[in-house]
């Protein structure tokens, strides 16, 4: 078992053709069971074609029609993102992970209101995406740093998360799957959500979960896990020195109002029995601390 | 993006938010004139820098004949303007707003932002204006009103009446506090708002409901799409670095301490951040030079960091995804070719190609500093930096 994605999941590309979406296609395809689960691409006006053998559509109902795909993955550039989610979710696609950075607040707060109520579970937007090690790579992290396992990860950053997947595959911890939910401000899946998919998951045996300065999302995650969760959950929160007012990369990485400081994050994980750690470098040896 | 007050008037005055007559000042020339232009026995001299809490710097002057305010103009333009917010070296004050003085009768709040968790917009109201709001929010969360809103919908005439009396607006002049908020959240979504707060908001002796103060806060990433807001960035108000890290589209945040770092991802740069201060250093800033940047952008991104005279050890902490370890490298040793580096040099790359990146390095001739984990990096930049 695993959560969101397997061996058996279906993929549609949104923006196969561009820079970006080839780049990443080609890699997704070769990690694991790429070749079987990438069924699909869609470009506007490229319909009929293909890409290395993978055909093309001009809209998603009809890739989803033609290859019964159950999820996507959107590469469209910023201005055009937030129409190509709301194709996704119009055309049922079951998940929908958005890659894309840089979406206006405004459209994802359109997509948001237009999605209640619908099929469709949103990843993202702006966020690495989501792998099953030795099954299937649905996203832009590197495919090899992973192992197969136990261990649940969750985070709203890329590279961050890479750097913590490595310390658990380099102490022979391997994954269930690894969850990016992306550094926007206003986004699909949130920690709390992931981490019941990792409660109800038979694999997973314990979560990391990484957070950052901005929003409430790892209070409210932390406040559901003290209530519902079994499995062990360890975190670690980014910003500590981070100045208050300013964006830090991420959009929706910005203490404001007097909230969103990582201490503040830091104190309610650590009220709900999540043991954190200060040091970035130490994620791994936490989480194994407590198996 | 920020903006000044008098520009988010501009744009409030077009959208049917009552404010009061004024004139924006980038000379002391045009105040001169503005205190002549202004009606009435009363004027207000403003400063007009990207921080709060002016009035208490002494920013804010009320002045009770036109002389005095053309006293209260020279005073305070130019003079180093420092509040809470500016931290002490202060700022320059190089445009002011002079405005016509209202007669208060109450001041109330007003504001509206997205609301992350609800992920939709919000109005927030409040009787208790002219306050720090985060402190009202923090000590008397009750006394903040909030009104949830469709995305791109106005609040109706008996959602917006009923916030005003909430607020304590008197019945008269209800019917026009409703019809400020509802141009209030035109405004918010036809400029792509990240925040848009009125502080304070005034009923007058006459029961006018005015803007007395106005702040507005952009979506950066609606910029590509609102040319007009994107031309009304100052950039005197902007830290250099910074600004020139925009032009290069990277992500940098001066921080004043010691350390520089450059990372790739915003996750683990903060990481870094934090770790460098837990090893007993200080960073000197934030800086990430993203997913799939170029030799070109790594470069710049170099120098950028590196043009800071207060730097004294650099950690370049790069964990390979897309980002291959060997572009990285190629542009610190372009970089370094460029311009004399004289401060130890850290570097740790995991990753992707990162054997060739340390081979690029190595044949490089720079006078490294190699380190294997995060752990080990920090301790190794913050002991280049004390040494």
């Amino acid at each position: 078992m695993s959560v969101l994605i397997d061996k058996n999941t279906r993929v549609i590309t949104q923006g196969m053709t561009g820079k970006t979406g080839r780049f990443h296609t080609v890699h997704c395809r070769e990690y694991a069971n790429g070749r079987e689960c990438y069924v699909a691409g869609v470009t506007p006006g490229k319909g009929g074609g293909d890409f290395e053998g993978v055909p093309i559509f001009n809209t998603v109902a009809e890739a989803r029609e033609a290859t019964r795909a159950n999820a996507t993955v959107i590469y469209v550039p910023p201005p055009f993102a937030a129409k190509a989610i709301e194709e996704a979710v119009e055309a049922e696609m079951e998940l929908a992970v958005c890659i894309t950075e840089g979406i206006p607040v405004r459209d994802m707060m359109r997509v948001r209101a237009m999605m209640r109520g619908t099929k469709t579970t949103l990843l993202g937007p702006n966020c690495p995406g989501v792998i099953t090690p030795d099954e299937i790579k649905i996203g832009i992290m590197p495919g090899y740093i992973h192992k197969k396992g136990g261990v649940g990860v969750v985070s709203r950053s890329g590279t961050l998360t890479y750097e913590a997947v490595h310390q658990l595959t380099a102490l022979g911890l391997g994954q269930s799957t690894c969850v990016g939910i992306g550094g926007d401000p206003v986004n699909g899946l949130k920690h709390r959500d992931v981490l019941e998919l990792f409660e109800r998951d038979s694999e997973t045996v314990a979560v990391v979960m990484v957070g950052e300065i901005g929003g409430s999302d790892e209070e409210e995650a932390a406040e559901w896990a003290r209530e519902n969760m079994s499995k062990p959950v360890v975190g670690f929160i980014a910003g500590v020195t981070a100045p208050p007012g300013k964006r830090m990369g991420h959009a929706g990485a910005i203490i404001s109002g007097g909230s969103g400081a990582a201490a503040d994050k830091i104190a309610a994980l650590e009220s709900c029995g999540i043991q954190t750690t200060k040091n970035p470098a130490e994620i791994g040896a936490l989480l194994k601390s407590v198996l | 993006m920020k903006i000044h007050e008098y520009q988010a008037k501009e744009i409030f005055r077009a959208r049917g938010v009552p404010v009061p007559d004024g004139f924006a000042c980038l000379s002391l020339a045009q105040a001169e004139e503005a205190v002549g232009k202004i009606r009435g026995g009363v004027w207000v001299v403003k400063a007009q820098i990207h921080a709060g809490g002016r009035g208490k710097g002494g920013g804010v002057k009320v002045a009770k004949s036109a002389e005095e305010a053309r006293q209260r103009a020279r005073e305070i333009f130019g003079m180093r303007l420092i509040t809470p917010q500016t931290g002490a070296e202060g700022r320059e004050v190089k445009r002011l707003l002079i405005e016509e003085g209202a007669d208060i009768a109450d001041e109330l709040y007003l504001a509206m932002l997205p609301d992350r968790a609800r992920q939709m917009p919000v109005l927030m109201a409040s009787a208790e204006g002219g306050m720090d709001i985060e402190e009202v929010a923090a000590k008397q969360p009750e006394k903040i009103h909030k009104l949830w809103l469709q995305p791109e919908a106005l609040p109706t005439d008996a959602e917006a009446e009923e916030l005003a009396a909430k607020i304590g607006v008197p019945e008269g002049s209800r019917a026009a506090a409703a019809e400020l908020m509802q141009n209030l959240a035109r405004v918010f979504h036809e400029t792509d708002a990240s925040l848009v707060e009125v502080n304070p908001l005034v009923v007058c002796g006459g029961g006018e409901v005015v803007a007395l103060d106005a702040k507005m806060n952009f979506d950066d990433n609606a910029l590509f799409r609102r040319p007009e807001i994107a031309a009304l960035r100052d950039a005197d108000e902007e830290d250099p670095a910074e600004a020139e890290a925009a032009q290069h589209d990277l992500s940098y945040i001066s921080l004043g301490g010691d350390i520089g770092c450059m990372v790739n991802g915003a996750g683990l740069a903060m990481a870094t951040m934090d770790i460098i201060k837990l090893c007993g250093g200080e960073p000197a800033n934030f800086l990430d030079v993203g997913g799939g940047a170029s030799k070109e952008k790594v470069s710049a991104a170099f120098q950028l960091m590196l043009a800071n005279p207060g730097i004294r050890a650099v950690l370049i902490n790069i964990f390979g995804g897309i980002m291959r370890c060997d572009v990285i490298a190629e542009g610190v040793v372009a970089a370094a070719k460029e311009m004399s580096i004289t401060v130890p040099l850290v570097v740790r790359l995991e990753g992707t190609n990162v054997e060739e990146g340390k081979r690029i390095l190595a044949e490089s001739g720079m006078a490294i500093i190699a380190a294997t984990t995060m752990q080990d990096a920090a301790e190794k930049a913050v002991k280049a930096a004390r040494g």
